[in-house]
């Protein structure tokens, strides 16, 4: 008796109604955002990498921003480009905004005139929004040469010769850094075009997911820096002292990983008795 | 000659691109440049030949009232939705990107919510399938399981909180481990595509013309 009850268990536990799983994930996910409840975090080395160069630009240097990625990632990769804009604002760094994903290019819009907003910056002067072009990779090698042959005019049509912020800027010579946020791999392309043929610097911003492919390259000193999820958004904000949804989302993210962990652990330990009993019987 | 034309341009177009790679200044580096503006607007000429064929798809299975038309009359709305509120945009404000232009609202409203609540959908299944496959079947699969673990830990807030360590190892596995793995793969799939390529530009590799 006892026996089959404690079968049936373990067959109820091996085949547990996923709505349960979904229902805890729910649960563990919401109510710390609801309580807003944030939770410190311990700075990377790689992030840390990314905030010294951006340190370390002059006043009146420009970083160009490429947008390649869009909503499916926007929780990761949005507070990133918040703080980093807001870094380089808060030095008085110029900015330029690209992108090689067409869908993803308002996110880049919202987040550029948002904070441009927030810091006083005026358009043409302080930061100006190249747009799309097809092509990607061609894009990547032609702006190595001349920015101009490939966008002769800003996202508005404005000639870019006539925005006083392009007047020196031409290639990425005149580039401090160009700070890649991406969920695809478009940063393969920067670092083969423009890193390797051009000695851009490189900053990457990607998702939790795709942070791994790049430890590489950061080892390489092809990139000056890497930002990897939302940790990586939290920990940034911890740098510049300005807390948005990077920190936000590390009290859900710490919850929902220890609700996975337990939810491995108890699978495992059903799968180890279930075979434990089957080896017995 | 149906064949020999395709294969002496790729040959032509593959030497002149590595040439150029090592031979950047003029008159190959600005004979480059040009090529890349070609490039660029050939993507955007394909990108049309793309909605050509999403629209004649769609609009055929509606017109025949094949199962799912009313998918494809969907499709077919938003697409209509997107490219006019973009065209109003550019016209009114010089771009549809521009932050008042109504295809923002249409982004912002609609394509946002639905793409964001498409992928974070994936977390509970994630969440589902963890608990189902994760399993210690054998050597591989229970030092995937730790490391995993490790880094899930070592990765969040709650984790530096538990042991201080678990970001020290976090890092290790990511620096250490998983990097000399990735970098062995790269170099295979790479030295793979370089050997690809000057099959292809040798008419060896012939796939892509039959």
């Amino acid at each position: 008796m006892t026996q089959d009850t404690q079968k049936t268990f373990l067959e109820k536990l091996n085949n547990i109604d996923r709505r349960i799983i979904f229902l805890v994930i729910f649960i563990v996910v919401s109510v710390p955002m609801l309580l807003k409840l944030t939770s410190p975090v311990q700075i990377s080395p790689e992030v840390q990498k990314a905030y010294d160069y951006i340190e370390s630009i002059p006043a009146g240097g420009a970083v160009m921003f490429s947008v390649d990625y869009d909503a499916t990632s926007m929780p990761e990769i949005q507070p990133m480009i918040l703080c980093l804009l807001s870094h380089c604002f808060q030095k008085d760094v110029k900015v330029l905004l690209t992108g090689m994903l067409a869908i993803g290019m308002p996110l880049g819009t919202q987040a550029l005139e948002s904070t441009a907003a927030e810091y006083g910056k005026k358009y043409g002067v302080d930061y100006v929004n190249m747009g799309y072009r097809p092509g990607a990779q061609a894009v990547i090698v032609a702006m190595g040469r001349e920015i101009r042959d490939i966008f002769a005019v800003d996202y508005q049509g404005t000639p870019m010769d006539a925005l006083p912020m392009m007047k020196d800027i031409h290639n990425y010579g005149d580039l401090a850094a160009v700070a890649v946020m991406a969920h695809g791999a478009t940063p393969e392309y920067w670092i083969q075009f423009a890193q390797a043929r051009y000695g851009a610097k490189l900053i990457v911003g990607t998702t939790a997911v795709g942070a791994p492919d790049y430890y590489n390259y950061l080892q390489a000193e092809q990139l000056v820096g890497l930002l990897g999820g939302m940790r990586g958004a939290a920990e940034y904000e911890t740098l510049i002292d300005k807390p948005g949804l990077g920190l936000l989302a590390m009290s859900p993210q710490s919850w929902v990983h220890l609700a996975i962990i337990a939810l491995i652990i108890l699978g495992n330990v059903t799968y180890l008795l279930t075979k434990k009993k089957l080896g017995a019987s | 000659m149906k064949q020999r034309i395709p294969l002496t341009i790729s040959f032509i177009a593959g030497i002149f691109i590595i040439l150029t790679f090592y031979f950047p200044n003029s008159p190959l580096g600005d004979i480059e440049q040009h090529t890349l503006v070609w490039f660029a607007i050939v993507v955007g000429i394909s990108m049309v030949v793309g909605v050509e064929s999403l629209v004649r798809i769609n609009v055929v299975k509606i017109m025949k009232q094949k199962q799912g038309w009313a998918y494809s009359l969907a499709l077919i709305l938003a697409l209509l939705l997107s490219l006019v509120t973009g065209i109003m945009g550019q016209v009114k404000y010089g771009s549809p990107f521009h932050l008042q232009s109504p295809f923002m609202y249409v982004y912002t409203h609609m394509i946002v919510p639905l793409q964001s609540t498409m992928f974070a959908i994936l977390s509970f299944f994630i969440a589902s399938a963890a608990y189902r496959a994760f399993r210690v079947r054998n050597l591989a699969a229970t030092m995937l399981l730790l490391s995993a673990v490790l880094v899930m830990l070592g990765r969040v807030p709650v984790g530096e909180k538990i042991w201080s360590q678990f970001p020290v190892i976090s890092e290790w596995i990511m620096n250490v481990p998983q990097v000399g793995a990735k970098r062995g793969i790269m170099i295979g799939s790479f030295l793979g595509a370089a050997a690809t390529s000057i099959r292809i530009i040798l008419g060896i590799e012939r796939s892509y013309i039959s």
